[in-house]
């Protein structure tokens, strides 16, 4: 049985479920989750989808303090690390210092600010705290400008269209959602928010942020009230770096998901693993990847096991009323193709590499089974094996 | 309030107070309960909320909602008639009472 302290900074989606997923493992030491955010630790998807429409900020927790009493999981919010001592084993808060058996880095991300000038007048959305801010500033009529047309960007401007407010998106990319998602689908959406009435500028970057909205490459300019910025994310790896661990846009882990040191471990959007499928390291933004990622760590300093991690990446985003959903993971070349119910595949050379639906969680499912079976099925196998399903 | 009843694979219920609106997972995960995970918040993505539904509460909860089905063919546990994904199961007045039974495991 593990004993020893775990300690995991960041308590966020998957340092909640690592801290979970232990007990639920048998661990029996101490489990301190420390967070840097007040409040106890929350979900961040329906930040841009429900809570900007209801606001029920209490429906967002993970779990109740109630549970975190009973097992027995120190939770320390507002509360940041500022150091790793690896030497030592202790991490540092403040004038304090805290040891550790494992440590566990879950510090996820932040928004991107990318150098344009008047940036500073743009909001975020990734806190409950952003959400509360656009939020308030929904509840009168205004013109909305969004700067990124990647799933947070436009499951926000399809809430506000909703709500009749005014809306455009400015993304520098020539379609929407195009690191995710295949050029059909990113058509889809196009006309989804079309018919929303939003304006969308496409492969049309913003020059300049200013009082009167936003200035783009072409000249144009987007008059506006309120700006949103979400041109993505960088991973919050200052406390890995600083220690001497390595860093390529995320905190590097093995196949085990341990760091080089082997006390510290690193997951979810902060952590770049290697992926089981292709080697290439990679870092995902989704609470399947913080969740698997969270339970693989938990049964390895349980059980001591260090099985290769491979669980099949999926993602969803609710834009309006289409519920896009995506089992695997393609490259943005990898080809397409759609079939007569709007399934999208994606292959590289001839091996299904992803499958995006749309309201289909029968396609979706089938995907998640077929993906997952461990080698991946060729262009026919999947064909054929999906067609013998619509037939049925 | 309505009043819901989770009964654990061991036998040991727990009961919980709940609203209009809530659902039989957010209700679950507010109190504590051990048996249901509801890792994807909701948005019927990860079946680890999945209960089955007392014989005398059927009526009451009615049929599995659209995209239901297919989501619960990757639940951990024995799916069987009376299974249902919590997260889909809105508290109404007419459910008082309601006893659900939750699986062995849920991922
Ligand atoms: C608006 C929005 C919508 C989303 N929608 C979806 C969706 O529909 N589907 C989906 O799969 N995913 C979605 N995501 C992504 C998903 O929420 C993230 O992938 C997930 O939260 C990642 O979990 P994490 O634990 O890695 O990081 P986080 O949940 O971001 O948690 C990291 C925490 O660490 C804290 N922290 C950082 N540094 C320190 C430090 N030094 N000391 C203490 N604390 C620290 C941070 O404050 C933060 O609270 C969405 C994200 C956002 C923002
Ligand atoms: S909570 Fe994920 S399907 Fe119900």
């Amino acid at each position: 049985m593990s004993k020893g302290h775990v300690v995991i900074v960041g308590a966020g989606q998957g340092g909640f479920q690592a801290a979970m997923s232990l007990r639920q493992e048998g661990h029996e030491g101490p489990i301190t989750l420390i967070g840097g955010e007040p409040g106890l630790p929350y979900q961040r998807p329906p930040l841009s989808k429900a809570f900007l429409k209801t606001g029920e900020a209490e429906k967002l927790a993970l779990r109740p303090q109630s549970f975190f009493d009973a097992k027995n999981i120190t939770l320390q919010v507002s509360t940041w690390v500022d150091a790793i001592d690896r030497t030592a084993g202790q991490v540092r808060i403040g004038s304090k210092v805290m040891a550790y058996d494992h440590l566990i880095l879950a510090t996820g991300t932040r928004n991107l600010r990318p150098p344009i000038p008047g940036i500073e007048r743009a909001l975020d959305l990734r806190t409950l705290e952003d959400a509360r801010t656009l939020r308030a500033a929904l509840s009168r009529p205004c013109r909305i400008a969004v700067i990124g047309g990647g799933f947070i960007g436009l499951e926000f401007a399809a809430v506000a269209a909703g709500l009749g407010h005014s809306v455009a998106v400015a993304e520098a990319a020539p379609r929407l959602m195009a690191r995710a998602v295949s050029p059909e689908m990113s058509e889809r959406f196009r006309l989804l928010h079309e018919t929303l009435g939003t304006e969308l500028h496409l492969g049309n970057g913003v020059t300049e942020v200013n009082e009167r909205g936003l200035l783009l490459k072409d000249g144009t300019e987007i008059a506006a009230d309120l700006v949103l910025l979400a041109a993505g994310v960088c991973p919050n790896v200052k406390l890995a770096h600083d220690c001497g661990l390595e860093v390529k846009n995320g905190i590097v882990v093995d196949e085990t998901l341990r760091t080089s040191d082997r006390q510290i471990y690193a997951l979810g959007d902060c952590a770049a693993f290697p992926c089981a499928r292709s080697g290439r390291l990679i870092r995902l933004e989704s609470v399947q990847a913080a969740t698997d990622h969270a339970r693989a760590i938990a049964k390895s300093i349980v059980k001591g096991e260090s099985a290769h991690y491979s669980a099949l990446p999926w993602f969803w985003s609710d834009q309006h009323d289409l519920k896009l959903q995506i089992a695997g993971l393609a490259d943005p070349q990898d080809e397409s193709l759609e079939l007569p119910d709007g399934t999208i595949l994606r292959f590289c050379s001839d091996a299904l590499t992803a499958v995006e639906t749309v309201n289909n969680a029968k396609a979706h499912m089938h995907a998640r089974r077929s993906l997952n079976s461990g080698s991946s099925p060729s262009k026919t196998q999947y064909l054929e094996e999906y067609l013998g399903m619509a037939v049925r | 309030m309505i009043k819901v009843t989770y009964v654990a694979h061991d036998g040991s219920r727990t009961d919980a107070e709940g609203e209009l609106g809530d659902t039989v997972m957010s209700l679950a995960i507010n109190q504590g309960i051990d048996g249901i995970i509801g890792e994807c918040g909701g948005s019927m993505m990860c079946a680890t909320c999945h209960c089955y539904v007392d014989e005398a509460w059927v009526g009451a909860t009615g049929p599995r909602l659209d995209g239901e089905e297919d989501m619960l063919e990757s639940a951990a546990s024995e799916v069987n008639e009376r299974s249902r994904l919590s997260c889909q199961i809105k508290l109404t007045e007419e459910m008082d009472g309601l006893v659900v039974h939750l699986p062995e495991e849920q991922v």
